[in-house]
């Protein structure tokens, strides 16, 4: 099978993928180092610092060279603080809510229920709804203070309205971004359950084991890898959040750091400091995921 | 103490009908071993003792006791699984510790109960390890320990040794016929295999599509097989069948004779034939026979045998130890 004939035949089957691929992911990175060392402002009337030109390493007045003064304003803006702080608040309660609701779900849906297929479908369903849309109908069916479905129920438990974006964003964020990944931490969890050793399960029958004790031995010791991969994939898809904040116009108090490099670059015009908070985003993304991989990557093991 | 009673116990999932009816008695202190064919009820007999599988009808007693409705870990059983079904995060004590814990016995009453058991299966040096960490002999002693720890009234065995390789079986089989001695506690055995089925058991138990065929002592079911079935499957190599002529001559449907119940002749003997085949295994050897109208039969001579195949021989039968069968295939005595 793996000669070295049939070896080298692969590699360079696969060397144009390979090459695309690293393409794609290195040109917008190195452009976006390179930007973010720029003076670069699209409503800067000096044409030569607007674009990404040679010429002005060249410039002799350096005018348009920024050194690291992108870096310096962006992490010492109010506004970076502020942007941790809800994209961190943001991955833990969705994660929390995603990883303890899935658990709960995969469950019940483990058990044997009539029409069980078309309930399983269902569930997973939020999951393949995009972004941008989940979040136009969370805003303006589910938690809309006039119309929407929430309001309708509270008003009918004479509790008055709640205008959620208004009060409370953060909380509104975390239910729809929970909603829609709750259901990828209950497929993994589920698909963990139905792996369960039947034997295992009759083993501890003969134990007596009742149900909570079977679930805190047994089930539990056996999730921690499948919510070891939910936690580590969910996490890398959480710090990315942006349409839900930016379609329901909450970036202003529920703005995480993806939300605020695009208020740098869209809002402000200004390129250079979005390209260095990019920058920040990546570095900052990698230390999660380094202390991430360190603290439950060993339940990853053997 | 730890007698069964099976009183018309009947399974059936669905449609599907597992076991019809069954009755049977097992003594305190009894090794009984369950063998037959896959597919024959005999694990699903087991499990419905277990308490694991609900009876369609009858009644299950345990010292008289009716445990139809009781759930499994209040009978007293206690069960090891083929696939040893050890819970793979927990050390190999809390393994054999975990039905204790579950029971809510005090802590060192368990330590000490898990260091005798450690110590009767040779444990005692791997009791921190996991169970991945362990070799298959001794995550079978594992699962025996967990068993032997809760003191049951009786030990159920499904097919425990047919994941380990075949010298470590023998060994097994003699530690679990060892312990059976020690713990003065009945057991029920489940196994395809006849040779095991045959030395462990005090009695045997053949089921056939399950329904029970016959139950008794090795010796009795060797000698006296009721059936054209506990003929066929007890004994190796298999009892010989011919059908046809010769039968007829005995007023039988079909007559059997052992292997080891055929001598060879020079001449003359009750049929004639020609070796096909022969197989050494040192102490004997087998000798397949094409017989003419008896068809083709298994002989067993003592030694090393030096005919070659194509050899014409002549085989005298045991005439006390032929069975003759009905054309229901029951025994004709």
């Amino acid at each position: 099978m793996a000669t070295q004939q049939t070896r080298s035949i692969g590699r360079i089957a696969v060397a144009p993928s390979v090459l695309a691929l690293f393409l794609w992911m290195i040109v917008p990175l190195a452009m976006t180092v390179w930007f973010s060392f720029l003076r670069y402002n699209l409503l800067d009337p000096n044409p030569a610092c607007s674009l990404m030109t040679p010429g002005a390493l060249l410039d002799a007045a350096n005018r348009c060279m920024a050194g690291a003064a992108n870096y310096y304003y962006f992490l010492t803006d109010p506004a970076f603080f502020k942007a941790m702080r809800n994209s961190l608040l943001l991955v833990f309660w969705v994660l929390v809510i995603s990883v303890a609701g899935g658990t709960l779900l995969a469950l019940l849906l483990d058990q044997a229920i009539y029409g069980r297929n078309a309930v399983r479908l269902m569930v997973i369903a939020p999951f393949f709804v995009m972004p941008t849309v989940s979040a136009l109908v969370w805003k303006n069916m589910m938690m809309h203070p006039v119309q929407g479905f929430l309001a309708w129920i509270t008003k009918s438990l004479g509790l008055g309205a709640i205008d959620w974006f208004a009060h409370y964003p953060m909380t509104a964020i975390v239910i729809m971004v929970s909603w829609q990944w709750m259901p990828f931490a209950t497929l993994i969890i589920l698909t963990a359950l139905q792996s369960f050793d039947e034997e295992q399960k009759e083993a501890a029958q003969m134990d007596g084991a009742p149900p909570l004790s079977f679930f805190w031995y047994m089930i539990v010791p056996h999730l921690a890898r499948p919510v070891t991969v939910v936690i580590l994939i969910e996490t890398i898809f959480l710090l990315n959040i942006f349409a839900e904040i930016y379609v329901t116009g909450s970036g202003g108090r529920a703005g995480n750091l993806p939300f605020l490099v695009y208020h740098y670059g869209l809002l402000s015009n200004d390129i250079g400091g979005a390209s260095a908070g990019g920058v920040i985003a990546v570095i900052l993304a990698n230390i999660a995921a380094f202390f991430l991989m360190r603290m439950i990557g060993k339940n990853l093991e053997a | 103490m730890g007698a069964i009673t099976l009183r018309n116990v009947s399974k059936a999932f669905g449609d599907a009908v597992i076991i019809p009816g069954a009755d049977l008695e097992i003594a305190h202190g009894e090794f009984v071993v369950f063998v037959g064919p896959s597919g024959c009820g005999k694990s699903t007999l087991l499990r419905l003792i277990a308490g694991l599988e609900d009876l369609t009808s009858g009644q299950i007693l345990i010292d008289g006791e009716d445990v139809s409705g009781v759930p499994p870990a209040r009978r007293g059983l206690a069960m090891v699984f083929q696939s040893y079904a050890l819970y793979p995060h927990m050390s190999v004590r809390n393994n054999i510790a975990f039905g204790l814990r579950m029971a809510g016995m005090p802590k060192e009453e368990i330590d000490a109960k898990v260091a005798r058991a450690a110590l009767t299966l040779n444990l005692t040096d791997c009791l921190e390890r996991k169970p991945r960490q362990l070799s298959g002999g001794q995550r079978q002693r594992v699962a025996i320990g967990r068993a032997i720890v809760r003191q049951p009234k009786c030990f159920l065995f499904d097919e425990p040794l047919s994941n380990l390789d075949a010298a470590l079986r023998v060994n097994m089989r003699i530690e679990i016929m060892q312990l059976h001695r020690q713990l003065d506690a009945t057991m029920i055995y489940v196994t395809h295999d006849q040779v095991e089925a045959m030395t462990m058991a005090d009695r045997i138990v053949v089921l056939n599509k399950g329904v029970i065929e016959q139950v008794g002592s090795p010796l009795e079911l060797y000698n006296t097989p009721n059936s054209l079935f506990v003929a066929g499957f007890i004994g190796s190599p298999k009892m010989n069948f011919i059908s046809g002529p010769f039968a007829a001559r005995h007023n039988a449907a079909t007559t059997g004779i052992r292997p080891e119940h055929i001598a060879l002749t020079g001449a003359g003997g009750d049929v004639q034939g020609a070796i096909m085949l022969t197989e050494h295994l040192g102490a004997d050897s087998f000798l397949h026979i094409d017989a003419g109208e008896a068809g083709r039969l298994t002989v067993r001579a003592p030694g090393e045998y030096g005919g070659k195949p194509g050899d014409a021989v002549a085989l005298r039968f045991d005439a006390a130890r032929l069975h003759r069968f009905d054309s229901q295939g029951k025994v004709i005595v």
